[in-house]
């Protein structure tokens, strides 16, 4: 039910898009691109530009869990990436502040038919450079999208899974899982209720990379994170937005980080 | 500007035409007495293929048709029973859907006076996600689609061995490529129908599959004693070459995105890792390789990350 709602809400909000103008800079040509750029960077420099990666299957199966990562390629300081997708209601998924962390990361998000995945790197000079894909979300045919896993029981709300795997670089691999219904509110009855923020810290309470998420990230969302220089103990903590606190410590890597190394 | 416009009038008028007269223009085969196998193109479901992605096949025995999966829509089964007219006046007397997948039932209404069977399982899960399996398919089929509606099927499939017509059929109820997965030894002619256990020359697909119950299930159907095997994609073959290839694919999937899993890879890593070459033949290796990358990575994750509380 929730998912049929936020389908139709998407239908809708897509509506006007027609009466829009095509960037023609746009790599992707999208019709919602000059709405979504200038709802998320009013005024802002802004630049297309390879450096910035979106990967994320092209045939989108599931369309409540598309697997969406960004690297930065090659730019200096990067302070922030923001993803976004264009044919959604709400254009935001997150935004990540690297801080200590390589400019790239990985999460799950939810999305609606053939629209554009993009991501903005904001360099230290307030520039916005705009890399992206374009996505298919009528793939596959043999799979029921899925619902709520876990039945609407939220015993395990907030809790965190993670492990970190040493990388030969001397930084660390973070993945981490969040248990929590990421509600987009866009249900009747259904209020939005989701993670606002994540931080990732060292014991002693240095930051080291911080997130802010949005209503299009996926029911207990996945993260994947690089930390540079930093091989010890992580305190995750962050809150949802009915100030419910998120916080987990995650053991020093002891694994390697490997076989995509390896493979290419 | 003008040119434009009667580029896209051209496109309109050819594809509404299109649209009037669509058939798959099936052509069963005889692969041995009596039994003949449609074989469907090794492809995804498009606009272009109607969904004729599949296998399905039909035994003439002395007291009438069996039939093996309906296909992908109602004008399939439509044109499958009108098919299996051409070949034999003798009536249709069962009708089998061998699991969920909508390529596999949704030509039910073609048969709806004879009565479709299926597992307990396969027809619970039609009476439940059918109509979601078919707006899938409306999306990517198009007017191939039109007038389908899903009909769960209402007699219940037994395992065992059923004589109709002098052929001698042994109904195995298996699992692994879904919950519940149905194969069919043909006793009398040696011809085994393995549906969707058995993928040959494309590659495999995952989203409700069980790794470990699949390669048991493709060991019981290894040890028939067949002579011909029919996939549920891919042409017929006379060895278990197919059997082997299925197996090789889905063991190399386990392991590669187990140790994936292990070793921290996100997804999107995990899908852009190499594919050995000796899976080269299997059409649509990547693809079904990244389908198979968010089917099966959540759970593995799941056992790579390990729960933590709060702070210490
Ligand atoms: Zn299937």
């Amino acid at each position: 039910m929730r998912r049929v709602a936020w389908i139709l809400v998407v239908l809708l909000a897509a509506l006007p898009a027609r009466a829009q103008t095509v960037d023609p800079a746009d790599p992707l040509g999208s019709v919602m691109w000059t709405t979504v750029r200038d709802a998320v960077f009013p005024g802002a420099a802004m630049v297309f530009d390879d450096h910035v990666q979106v990967f994320s299957p092209p045939v989108v199966e599931d369309t409540m869990n598309v697997p969406v990562s960004v690297l930065v390629n090659g730019l200096p300081d990067v302070e922030e990436i923001v993803l976004l997708v264009d044919h959604n209601p709400i254009f935001k998924a997150l935004a990540f502040f690297p801080v200590q962390a390589a400019p790239a990361f990985e999460t799950v998000i939810k999305v609606q038919e053939a629209t554009p995945i993009r991501a903005a790197a904001r360099t230290s000079d307030g520039v916005w450079h705009v890399g992206g894909l374009r996505v298919d979300a009528a793939g596959g045919g043999c799979t029921v999208a899925s619902v709520a896993a876990s039945g609407g029981d939220w015993d395990r709300l907030n809790e965190v899974s993670g492990t970190a795997w040493r990388r030969p670089d001397g930084g660390q691999r973070l993945r981490f899982q969040v248990v929590h219904p990421m509600d987009t509110g866009l249900v009747d009855g259904i209020p939005p209720f989701f993670i606002e923020r994540l931080s990732v810290a060292t014991p002693e309470g240095q930051e080291l990379a911080r997130l802010e998420l949005f209503e299009p990230v996926s029911e207990n969302p996945v993260f994947t994170i690089d930390l540079r220089g930093h091989a010890g103990s992580v305190v995750i903590g962050g809150a949802d937005t009915d100030a419910n606190q998120i916080a987990a410590r995650i053991g020093m890597a002891s694994t390697l980080f490997g076989l995509l190394e390896a493979s290419r | 500007m003008r040119a434009l416009l009667s580029l896209v009038f051209l496109v309109w008028t050819a594809t509404a035409a299109h649209a009037a007269d669509l058939s798959y223009a099936l052509t069963p085969r005889l692969i041995a007495p009596g039994t003949y196998i449609v074989e469907g193109r090794r492809e995804h479901f498009s606009r272009d293929n109607g969904g004729n992605i599949v296998n399905t096949a039909f035994i003439v025995t002395a007291a009438g048709v069996v039939i093996i999966d309906t296909g992908p829509s109602a004008l399939y089964g439509r044109e499958l029973r009108a098919a299996i007219g051409q070949v034999t006046p003798l009536p249709v007397v069962k009708v089998v859907n061998t699991h969920h997948h909508p390529d596999h039932f949704l030509g039910n209404q073609a048969f709806a006076d004879i009565g479709v069977a299926a597992s307990a399982t396969t027809a619970g899960i039609i009476a439940r996600d059918g109509q979601s399996l078919t707006e899938n398919l409306y999306r990517l089929n198009g007017d191939w689609m039109r007038g389908t509606e899903p009909q769960a099927p209402t007699g219940r499939l037994e395992g065992g061995v059923e004589e109709i017509g002098g052929h001698r059929l042994r109904w195995l109820l298996l699992a692994g490529h879904t919950a519940a997965d149905v194969a069919l030894f043909d006793q009398t002619t040696g011809v085994l129908f393995t549906a969707d256990l058995v993928f040959k020359d494309r590659a495999p697909t995952t989203p409700d599959a069980d790794i470990a119950a699949w390669l048991a299930a493709l060991d019981v159907l290894e040890a028939l004693p067949f002579r011909i095997l029919v996939p549920g994609h891919g042409n017929e073959a006379t060895d278990a070459a197919p059997i082997a290839q299925t197996r090789a694919w889905l063991g190399w999937l386990d392991s590669t995105l187990g140790a994936a899993a292990a070793q921290g890879l996100s997804r999107t890593e995990a899908m852009q890792l190499p594919i050995p070459a000796d899976f080269s033949a299997l059409a649509l290796a990547r693809d079904e390789f990244q389908r198979s990358v968010v089917h099966l990575y959540p759970t593995l994750e799941a056992g790579a990350l390990q729960r933590v509380v709060g702070p210490k």
